[in-house]
């Protein structure tokens, strides 16, 4: 087998005669963290769900692990981890209780259990509350005891259904630092959101979903290439007379936008940042900010949409 | 082994132990067991403790004395225990089955259970055979109970044929109680609220103690002709009277318990003049004979629990998994 952890071929789900996931194909690579995006109701999680053998696949095939998730469920989902969205755990027993049993499902040896566990809890910094029933677990502490599960696990590739949603800023940086320490670890990561700044950082790849199909696909900014143009975006404060005009005297820059007072966006064929710099020093203004904007995925997203909304 | 079910691979039995173990554990520490004990408690409570008064009165002429306390019908509380027992164990198999499979649905752990290795085959079977042994606990303890009352009420042991006959009832009442769970656990499947497959299992048990005996009255009088003519007619029309009332769990579940726990029962059908022929009225049957007799009902209970059970089944494997 080739280096992909999942390879789906022209995988179709019907409901009733509506086509929810259309002969998509996709490939998960090892070790990378792959974004599956799109609008709610897109077909992100009915992928995920024949991908574990959850649901019935209509049409195509999937391969994880070189296994068939139709004819063999247990051998992949031996290996692969599964958070679903709002996952839930037994309220009445503790973290540990719960990672008990899904230990006792896998068949984890006795005796390498406990340590399993603490280990798992450890590194979603929920052993202090290992105890607790996970009736007094926050959102948040859910979601974290869910990568721990995984974390049990050893799973080989793990997919996060909405891992994020419903988290505040704080915790969903955390969970998404505990996302990249999984990739450290060798795991495969596929997960699906529709909070795209979110997860752009994480994301090696991503596929934008609507409507069953996949939209585009490849690295961020790859598509950002692909849908805004090719480009260098800049955002520039300064004071000084005529700052744009100076901006826009400079060989290269294609577009000056006013970004709010004293701020504008530019955007170049190519790097322009030591030009930019030196061109307003010397007409006697002050540079007080010059970043290099990255692409952003929410912008692609949103243009993107557009778009496919004029051309229908 | 690996076995290949419908082309899957693997055993349809994988992680059924741990299943069974956590339900069984749920159960047996729940709040709800301890009522549901509390409640057969009570209801067994009366007619023994009456019944144990009143046989005080007869030791010495009965052979089957141990057995009667079961079944007579004592002055003060006019339901043998036996009676209570056909009313009390659906409920409690209700109460034990009614939101095994929804309530996972509903605290959202069904589909991360369902991505460990297990089909759900595992978890079916483990959540049932979970609560049968909840149910076969709670009636041996109140088995026990009742054992040890009349040991200690009647003053002399019971003999070896009537603790035979008594276990045998007790069997009969878990294959009973089975029936039940079947059913909650059925509309568990079908219903994803609690509350309703609550409801529809105790309306569908409130039917066939209220309303299917009337019912089935009410359709063996729309066979009878203006006038009955001969024997065959007339045992033809009690047979199909019987026939519909064995539709009920409750009807072979009494029949079984009424063979087996009074010994003089020769027939569970409408009686021939020629079955009487040289049968002693009043002389009990070895346990063989009763065995055979009941054997019907009993697995006829047993079918009721595999029919229910697989109907829930191919329900359940094309259910969505997610909330
Ligand atoms: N059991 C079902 N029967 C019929 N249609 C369904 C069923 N389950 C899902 N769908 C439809 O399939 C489509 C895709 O649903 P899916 O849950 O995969 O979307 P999603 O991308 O995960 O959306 P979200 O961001 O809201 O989670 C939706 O339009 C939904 O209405
Ligand atoms: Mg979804």
């Amino acid at each position: 087998m080739s280096d992909n952890v999942i390879d789906a071929r022209g995988l179709l789900k019907l409901y009733g005669g509506a086509r929810v996931v259309d002969a998509i194909d996709l490939s998960i690579r090892r070790g990378e963290i792959f974004g599956l995006l799109g609008p709610n109701g897109a077909g992100k999680t009915t992928t995920i769900l024949m991908m574990l053998g959850l649901t019935e696949i209509s049409g195509g095939s999937v391969n994880v692990l070189g296994f068939n998730p139709v004819r063999q469920p247990l051998e992949v989902k031996r290996r692969v981890g599964y958070l679903p969205d709002a996952v839930g755990f037994y309220d009445n027993l503790s973290a540990r209780e719960n990672l008990i049993y899904t230990a006792r499902l896998l068949d984890i040896p006795r005796r390498e259990t406990e340590a399993r566990i603490m280990e798992a809890l450890r590194s979603v910094d929920l052993a202090d509350v290992a105890d607790k029933r996970v009736a007094t677990y926050s959102r948040g502490m859910r979601q974290r005891l869910g990568i721990a599960e995984i974390v049990m696990k050893k799973a080989e590739v793990a997919i996060l259904d909405e891992p994020t949603s419903g988290l505040d800023p704080h915790a969903t940086f955390e969970l998404l630092e505990m996302i990249r320490r999984l990739k450290r670890g060798g795991v495969a990561v596929l997960l699906s959101s529709h909070l795209l700044d979110r997860v752009q950082s994480v994301c090696d790849r991503v596929a934008l979903f609507n409507q069953g199909k996949i939209a585009l696909m490849g690295t961020v900014v790859e598509l950002a290439n692909k849908v805004l143009g090719a480009g260098h975006p800049l955002l520039i404060e300064a004071t000084g007379q005529d700052v744009a005009g100076t901006l826009g005297s400079i060989a290269g820059v294609r577009q000056v936008v006013p970004a709010g007072e004293g701020a504008w966006r530019v955007t170049a064929d190519h790097d322009v940042r030591a030009e930019v710099a030196q061109r307003i020093v010397s007409a006697g203004g002050a540079l007080t900010k010059l970043s290099d904007l990255q692409p952003s995925l929410e912008e692609v997203y949103t243009r993107y949409f557009q778009e496919a909304r004029h051309a229908a | 082994m690996p076995r290949s079910l419908g082309g899957r691979e693997g055993s349809p039995f994988t992680g059924i132990g741990p299943v069974y173990m956590k339900e069984l554990a749920d159960h047996l520490s729940s709040v709800r067991m301890l009522v549901l004990t509390l409640f057969i408690i009570v209801f067994g409570a009366f007619p023994v403790a009456s019944s144990l008064q009143q046989l005080r009165t007869t030791i010495g002429s009965d052979a089957y004395l141990f057995l009667r306390i079961f079944t007579i019908e004592p002055e003060q509380v006019p339901i043998p225990f036996v009676q209570a027992l056909n009313f009390v164990i659906p409920l409690m198999a209700i109460g034990l089955g009614f939101d095994l499979v929804n309530s996972e649905f509903n605290r959202r752990t069904l589909s991360r259970v369902l991505s460990q290795p297990l089909y759900r085959d595992a978890l079916l079977l483990g959540k049932f055979l979970a609560g049968l042994t909840t149910l076969a606990v709670a009636l041996a303890a109140l088995w026990l109970i009742v054992f040890g009352a009349g040991l200690l009420l009647l003053g002399l042991p019971p003999r070896g044929v009537e603790v035979a006959r008594a276990l045998g009832f007790l069997v009969v009442a878990v294959a009973y109680g089975g029936v039940w769970l079947a059913v909650a656990m059925f509309f568990s499947v079908v219903f994803r609220s609690t509350a309703t497959s609550a409801l529809s299992a105790l309306g569908l048990w409130l039917f066939f103690f209220i309303l299917w005996p009337l019912i089935a009255q009410a359709i063996t009088r729309a066979f009878v002709p203006p006038e009955i003519t001969s024997l065959d007619q007339y045992i033809g029309l009690q047979e199909l009277a019987l026939a519909l009332q064995r539709l009920s769990p409750g009807t072979l579940f009494s029949e079984a318990v009424l063979a087996l726990l009074n010994p003089e029962t020769r027939t569970l059908g409408p009686m021939l003049p020629s079955q009487m022929r040289g049968a002693i009225m009043g002389a009990p049957l070895p346990l063989g004979q009763s065995l055979l007799l009941i054997w019907p009902q009993v697995t006829g209970l047993i079918a009721g629990m595999i029919v229910v059970f697989s109907a829930s089944y191919v329900i359940f494997q094309r259910e969505e998994v997610r909330a």
